[in-house]
């Protein structure tokens, strides 16, 4: 058959200067050109060069976390679309949603994001159930649980954010219930216990225009201010913070010596 | 078939479903040696294998089956922000099953003195070119056709303009969090809102801080793990994901309770007769009537809380955890003790509802303190 030395199309392409220059290592067929392609590579780089057995099996990891960030990063990209159409007021908000679907080609972003946040809830609590079913946050690896636990909490905030930028009745209503409960705050909530002692004399410090709920809302009820309130959070108050955390997270999990096993 | 539904329907009530499900959930996720040795009499471990998972999703997908003929059923299952909760439940039993499976091979294993399924030999390690990246390209590939297949065929819900003076009935909030709109029917605001959840949050936090047994990390196992393992999931299969089904697929309007094939009518009145601790003390057992003094009123709520609270757990460090606190020291345990309780109260406070319709064990709305 063909000539052993001569080589493809493919593989001049591959070894050609332009790709060499881009990827350093060309395709990887030896054992140290595969540790390199790991090594050389800023993305690659986030994962160790070689592992134990177990750890690359789907049986023992799920994919959860992995996933988890993936989608992270496909509602990012959708986000980012979807901000080029939405405008966070009352009067275009819900407008620009019929839009969406109605006149942007190739409609299904606000489907792939809305249904993408879902699936990251899921896929994130049930990582944590992998992280807890294989005792994987035990010594030393406390410490990245706890970060976890945040990046948990980050995610449904995003996620409840998101959900009242629609400007419906659905997510007005959502929000409206959701949030109700911060007026029963302890001492911050106008309806909670010890909010009255928060007094000077006969001024009450807490009440329904100066509470925890108020500062959430932005007024007394969900309104204009409480949408660019929900989207300056959702848009960059939440993943800036939730990307630090994430960092924070692959870094310990490998600093705490990379992905728990049996010893 | 009609007959069959409405048994469903009245089984499903919380009061019934939660107590079989708790009543079950100790045997089958025993966290004592003692009820170990009975669930393994029983053969309840056999859930745990390739038979028993083909049994438990055959089960499943009998009942979704023949549930979505009912149009009632369909109806709210269907509806595009509860499909993603079906596939939760789905999912949710799929990787319970998995992980207890590995565990109880593991447990088989480790009983004939060998290593668990997940060790191999530390010097003989794959690279990551191209056996993890191969598996993560898998992955990413099949999660974005499911994303995408979904969200071709199921339309993301939009309902009318919002308006203020129209309130739905019922509201509810996204579904992650309608285990706490679900608790509001137990507890106030203030505590199902807000201390309940930051005790959760919290709790999940303190969660490697508080377990003190070195055994079983990084392989799949029950036995070793028993008692972790058991309360995490009562904690979260029952405090929560029960919690939320019920919210999501059993509350219709007012919040009543509507079985799966039940229709959700405007019109189903539940009579609410509920009464205060106080009341039940003053005026039906000793038939005087409620003292005005706030404190005397709640003498016995308040006294049944701080008992609760200060006196149950050095009791439980003398008696049946007398194990966990020495090995934990005090710290640890009282910390263990503190989340333990807290999560007791939201069965204690079903049941005092169910049994004796009662609303608060302290209730001083003077001050918005209710419990
Ligand atoms: C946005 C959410 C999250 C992302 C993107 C994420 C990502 C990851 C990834 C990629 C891994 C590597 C191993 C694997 O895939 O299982 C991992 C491991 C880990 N995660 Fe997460 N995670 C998230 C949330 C959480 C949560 C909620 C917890 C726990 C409460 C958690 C605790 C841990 C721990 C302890 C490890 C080390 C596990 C081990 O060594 O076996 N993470 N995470």
């Amino acid at each position: 058959m063909a000539d052993p030395k001569k080589k493809t199309m493919f593989q001049k392409i591959a070894e050609s200067q332009f790709l060499k220059s881009i990827f350093r290592t060309g395709i990887p067929h030896t054992r140290r050109q595969r540790m390199m392609a790991v090594l050389n590579n800023v993305f690659l780089h986030l994962h160790p060069v070689r592992l134990p057995k177990h750890a690359v099996k789907v049986k023992y990891t799920w994919c959860m976390g992995g996933l988890s960030f993936f989608v992270f990063l496909v509602l990012t990209v959708t986000g980012i679309l979807l901000m080029f159409y939405y405008r966070p007021t009352v009067e275009y908000a819900y407008g620009d949603i019929i839009d969406l679907a109605e006149q942007v080609p190739l409609g299904i972003m606000r489907e792939i994001h809305r249904w993408g946040a879902h699936l990251m809830i899921i896929t994130v609590w049930l990582h944590m159930f992998r992280v807890f079913m294989t005792g994987s946050y035990k010594p030393p690896r406390e410490f990245n649980w706890v970060i976890g636990v945040l990046l948990l909490v980050l995610t449904m905030l995003l996620s409840f954010t998101g959900y009242l930028l629609p400007w419906d009745q659905l997510a007005i209503w959502a929000i409206t219930v959701g949030s109700n409960m911060a007026r029963a705050t302890p001492f911050l909530g106008h309806e909670g216990p010890g909010a009255a002692l928060l007094a000077i004399g006969d001024i009450n410090l807490v009440h329904a225009a100066s509470d925890v709920r108020f500062a959430l809302l932005g007024g007394r009820f969900v309104g204009e201010a409480t949408l660019l309130r929900f989207y300056v959070l959702h848009c960059i108050g939440f993943p800036f913070i939730i990307m630090i955390f994430m960092v924070v997270h692959f870094w310990r999990i490998r600093k705490d010596g990379g992905i728990s096993g049996p010893t | 078939m009609d007959a069959f539904k409405s048994i469903i329907n009245s089984l499903s009530e919380p009061q019934i479903m939660f107590s079989f499900l708790v009543l079950v959930f100790f045997f089958i996720f025993p966290p004592s040696d003692k009820l170990y040795r009975i669930h393994k009499k029983l053969r309840l471990d056999l859930l745990w294998t390739n038979v028993g998972g083909v049994f438990i999703f055959t089960g499943l997908f009998v009942f979704f089956g023949l549930g979505v003929t009912d149009e009632n059923f369909r109806l709210i299952v269907t509806k595009p922000d509860n499909v993603p909760i079906v596939g939760l439940l789905f999912l949710t039993i799929f990787f319970l099953w998995l992980s207890m499976k590995q565990g109880r091979d593991n447990d088989i294993r480790l009983a004939e003195g060998q290593k668990p399924n997940e060790y191999h030999d530390p010097e003989d390690k794959v690279l990551v070119w191209p056996d993890l990246v191969y598996i993560e390209l898998i992955a990413i590939v099949l999660c974005s056709i499911l994303l995408m297949v979904w969200s071709i065929y199921l339309k993301a819900p939009l309902e009318g303009p919002a308006n203020l003076a129209d309130s739905p009935n019922p509201s509810k909030a996204p579904w992650y969090f309608l285990g706490l709109q679900e608790m509001l029917v137990y507890f106030d605001p203030w505590l199902a809102g807000v201390v309940l959840p930051s005790f959760i949050v919290l709790g999940l936090m303190a969660i490697p801080y508080i377990d003190s047994n070195r055994k079983g990390q990084g392989y799949y196992t029950f036995n070793e793990r028993k008692t972790e393992i058991s309360l995490f999931l009562f904690g979260w299969l029952l405090l929560w994901v029960f919690l939320i089904f019920v919210g999501t697929f059993l509350r219709g309007p007012n919040w009543n309770f509507f079985g799966p094939f039940e229709e959700w009518s405007l019109s189903k009145v539940v009579p609410l007769t509920n009464i205060n601790l106080s009341e039940l003390v003053y005026v039906r057992w000793l038939k005087t009537g409620l003292p005005d003094n706030i404190f005397l009123r709640e003498f016995f709520g308040i006294s049944f809380v701080v008992g609760y609270y200060l006196i149950l757990p050095p009791l439980l460090a003398r008696t049946i955890l007398k194990k966990f606190y020495s090995k934990m020291g005090i710290f640890a345990f009282s910390m263990f003790v503190i989340l333990l309780l807290t999560s007791v109260t939201l069965p204690i406070k079903m049941y005092l509802r169910w049994t004796l319709n009662l609303k608060y064990i302290v209730a001083i709305p003077e001050f918005f303190f209710n419990i």
